[in-house]
């Protein structure tokens, strides 16, 4: 066990320092920079004079050496420091964490409904014995993966909010104003979900023991919700990486169409700027939240299958 | 960021379908309530980008400038009308004759919002600290230009010198960059004075802001120093305004429809007849300075002849560009400054569409008919490099449609799209022909900026005449007499071909039937003094 924890801390570490190399050669070799697009306003091609640049890349230091820049800013950034933003002139790190509670309020809230709404779907789909409705059913995540969050944030804005005046259109207070994006963030995750555990479920409910446990007079819910569910629940565990990168992608464009503050908000507007340093930090920020819920899973899934312990080391040899 | 076509086509489809069905249903926009104007009300504007710096004095944009423009007095004001510079902090001044001595006598009793006087004191350490921001507040940095010292005569005068000539001072002095602000806040590094610590003496605080969320602000108690424009004497009508950050544009139009919001900033073209429609008001004004225009690099050697750069001002149809891809509300640009700047001169019958006398120019210049219609001269094609910046969402259709017309002339225009901030590094490396752009300035000055050879110079000119005049204008501190040279000025870029204008910039703001009142100030942002709600 020691070893096997061991080994998962040294990838977690390896990805994030890919991360952050990855993201500091694309970001540095791009054309254009963040202190021109700041100096420039953003709105009207103003003349900004070549002094006046050069001033300003000295301040944020991106007069430097490529390479002496990468050397500080790692050296920085493992400190927990990721530079200040170019825009608001505000550190990265803190930056960040202060956006963090929204973005995880929006994403908890959609995780939540995304597992729900995925597992039922699934589970619906491979008890029920009409051939009709699990076609239906089994057909939804492929819409869920390929209807566009954008438009789908959309048009429930348009409908609920607009139309019918039920729930808040803009901006992050209180709860009420979390269930539209929830929801919107919700679809394209739950569809991952209900397509791999239905899969899984399906495999499960093929084993041996599947058909012995009916054989031996169970009933086909008790095999169903006691036996497979349990042997079922791994896959969709192994796929949560993929899950919570999908939700910090999502909030992105989410964040964007309901007005609402977050990470997702940041990113959009970092990323528009060509704002290095934040740019930066999220890509890192992203990885640790990958590598967290990958090593979090790492932990959970022996718990619920004690094979998988004992087959690691086997695979570490 | 999801401004690409698809997405805004996917927006107009659900926009126009929910603005038909607000039409029919619900009266969003009708006013209720009293019809003589009172105090009171909170009103809820929605901008459509982050402000990212409240500070007036830094560098902002569009959407920055109007929660910014209400937490700041000016020591003038500027007629949007008359183009005229009136009191508002300085009752009145003095300029030298070669101006470069500036004289300003405060009207006293103003305070800012931590209690300090707005005095001559004050003055000099918001001149001096604007100066010191250096290329954090590029736009204080040109008006500032040359900047000799702030000499506090007494309490209430304050005496600005220039080592030369510098005109256009006495406008900058009306603008928000130039906003005076407490010394808690002028004290502060620039960082520090983004989001808080904005402390002015304008008829509005500012409460909160929240990045990316929105902007809070407070009518001023006691308020009593307003500009000498304004209506209303005494404090605001208006109790609280929340400018709230909503980036898409369909978010903001239902947010009006549906009334979560009382005005909105980025109305885009496409959308006006459909807010027109639902019984919204639609309150427009064009842009001061330089309209949007193709600007020549005349080092290279293609642009370097006079002929061509005049054949493309001719071969462009500034109407068809308007009326395909922008709105009633824009209008096809009649010089080389906009219509609302100080001292415009309406060259219109100039930039008249005449393709005929544009091919004449070109065949005389060598320039004949070639394979595929493109003119070629010595085996050369007549091809034109445009770079633009993707900061105003028409710009690719008007240029797709500018490109059309040139090839009916025979010029071939290769398009080449930058972010707005490699905009700026391509034109000061030069592998361009033409680089399309706009600059918002009420002073006739920016023609200076953008054309003098002894500036940035980005238009590569050596045009000893076009320097003479615009040095003038810059020293002259009588308005009429300016107002001549400036005139001459617009002439002579026309007449050389360096700018080739297209359409005027116009500000767009969608407001709902309770809001009266909210006006343009003269660079066409919005004032909220005088609003109020009904």
């Amino acid at each position: 066990m020691p070893r096997y924890l061991v080994q998962r801390l040294l990838q977690a570490v390896f990805v994030l320092w890919a991360a952050f190399t990855t993201s500091f050669v694309v970001l540095y070799l791009l054309p254009g920079d963040p202190v021109s697009i700041m100096a420039s306003g953003g709105g009207d091609t103003n003349d900004v004079s070549p002094e006046q640049i050069a001033e300003l890349k000295q301040v944020y230091g991106f007069d430097k050496p490529l390479i002496e820049s990468y050397g500080d800013r790692l050296w920085h950034a493992l400190r927990g420091d990721f530079g200040i933003s170019v825009q608001s002139g505000d550190p990265v790190t803190r930056l960040i964490a202060d956006q963090l509670p929204a973005t995880l309020q929006l994403t908890s809230a959609a995780l939540l409904l995304a597992v729900v709404l995925g597992a039922g779907v699934a589970l619906a789909a491979t008890y029920t014995r009409r051939r009709w409705l699990r076609q239906t059913l089994l057909s939804l995540p492929a819409l869920g993966v390929s209807a566009p969050t954008f438009w789908v944030g959309l048009i429930l804005v348009q409908l609920v909010s607009f139309r019918w005046g039920l729930l808040p259109a803009i901006g992050n207070e209180g709860f009420r104003s979390v269930i539209l994006p929830a929801i919107t963030l919700a679809v394209p995750t739950s569809a991952v979900i209900a397509q791999v555990f239905a899969k899984s479920l399906r495999t499960a409910l093929a084993e041996p023991y599947a058909q012995t446990a009916l054989a031996k007079g169970a009933s086909r819910r008790r095999v169903h919700f006691g036996h497979a569910l349990r042997n079922a629940a791994i896959p969709p565990l192994t796929v949560a990486g993929v899950v919570v990168g999908n939700l910090l992608a999502g909030s992105v464009v989410v964040e964007t169409v309901f007005s609402r503050t977050g990470i997702g908000r940041v990113t959009a507007t970092a990323v528009t700027a060509q704002d290095i340093p934040v740019v930066q930090g999220l890509v890192v920020f992203g990885a640790l939240a990958f590598v967290l819920a990958n090593l979090a899973v790492d932990l959970l899934v022996p718990l619920l299958d004690p094979r998988i312990t004992a087959a690691a080391p086997a695979v570490a040899r | 960021m999801l401004g690409s076509r698809r997405s805004y086509a996917v927006f107009g489809l659900v926009t126009a379908l929910s603005l038909a069905a607000t039409a029919c249903s619900s009266s969003g926009a009708s006013g209720t309530g009293s019809s003589t104007p009172h105090s009171g009300g909170h009103l809820t504007f929605a901008l459509a980008s982050d402000p990212i710096c409240v500070d007036p004095q830094q560098q902002g944009n569009n959407d920055a400038i109007y929660p910014a423009r209400q937490l700041v007095d000016s020591l003038t004001d500027q007629d949007p009308k008359t183009g005229k510079i009136v009191p508002w902090l300085a009752r009145s001044w003095e300029v030298s004759k070669d101006a470069t001595t500036f004289t300003f006598h405060l009207r006293g009793g103003a305070t800012f919002s931590d209690g300090t006087p707005v005095d001559a004191r004050a003055v000099k350490d918001n001149f001096d600290g604007i100066v010191r921001l250096g290329a954090k507040s590029v736009l204080g940095a040109s008006y500032l230009a040359g900047y000799r010292g702030t000499t506090v005569v007494d309490k209430n005068t304050a005496r600005v010198t220039f080592k030369a000539p510098n005109a256009q001072f006495l406008q900058a002095t009306s603008t928000f960059t130039l906003g005076l602000l407490a010394r808690s806040t002028t004290r502060l590094p620039a960082a520090k004075r983004c989001t808080d610590h904005i402390v002015g003496s304008g008829p509005f605080t500012l409460v909160d802001y929240t990045p990316n969320k929105s902007v809070e602000e407070r009518r001023r108690a006691g308020y009593s120093w307003g500009s000498s424009l304004w209506r209303k004497k005494g404090p605001a009508y208006l109790e609280r305004i929340s400018f709230k950050v909503v980036p898409e544009s369909g978010v903001r139009t239902g947010s009006l429809q549906s009334g979560q919001a009382d005005a909105i900033g980025g109305v885009a073209p496409q959308d006006e007849d459909g807010l027109k429609a639902a019984g919204f008001t639609l309150l427009s004004r064009a842009n001061p300075g330089v309209p949007f225009a193709l600007t020549a690099n005349t080092a290279r050697p293609l642009t370097r002849d006079a002929r061509v750069r005049q054949a493309i001002q001719l071969g462009v149809n500034r109407k068809e560009v308007v009326d395909t891809v922008l709105s009633r509300r824009y209008q096809p640009a009649t010089s080389a400054l906009a219509s609302t700047t100080t001292a415009y001169q309406n060259l219109g019958d100039r930039l008249a569409y005449a393709p005929d006398r544009a091919r004449k120019l070109l065949d005389e210049a060598g320039w004949k008919p070639g394979p595929g219609g493109i003119r070629v001269k010595d085996g050369q094609k007549l091809s034109l490099k445009v770079v633009w910046a993707t900061n105003f969402g028409p710009n690719q259709t008007a240029l797709e449609l500018i490109q059309q017309q040139l090839k009916k002339i025979g010029v071939q225009i290769t398009l080449k799209s930058t972010s707005i901030g490699d905009y700026v590094q391509v034109r000061q490396k030069g592998d361009y022909d033409y680089a399309w752009g706009n600059t918002t300035r009420v002073d006739p000055d920016i023609l200076r900026t953008s054309f003098s050879s002894k500036g940035l110079n980005l238009s590569r000119l050596h045009d000893s005449a076009l320097d003479a005049v615009l040095d003038e204008q810059s020293a002259t501190a009588d308005a009429a007499r300016r107002a001549g040279y400036a005139a001459r000025a617009q002439a002579l870029v026309l007449e050389k071909g360096y700018q080739v204008p297209v359409f005027e910039l116009t500000t767009v703001v969608g407001v709902s039937g309770k809001v009266h009142d909210l006006d343009f100030e003269a660079s066409s942002r919005l004032q909220f003094h005088d609003t109020w709600l009904s």
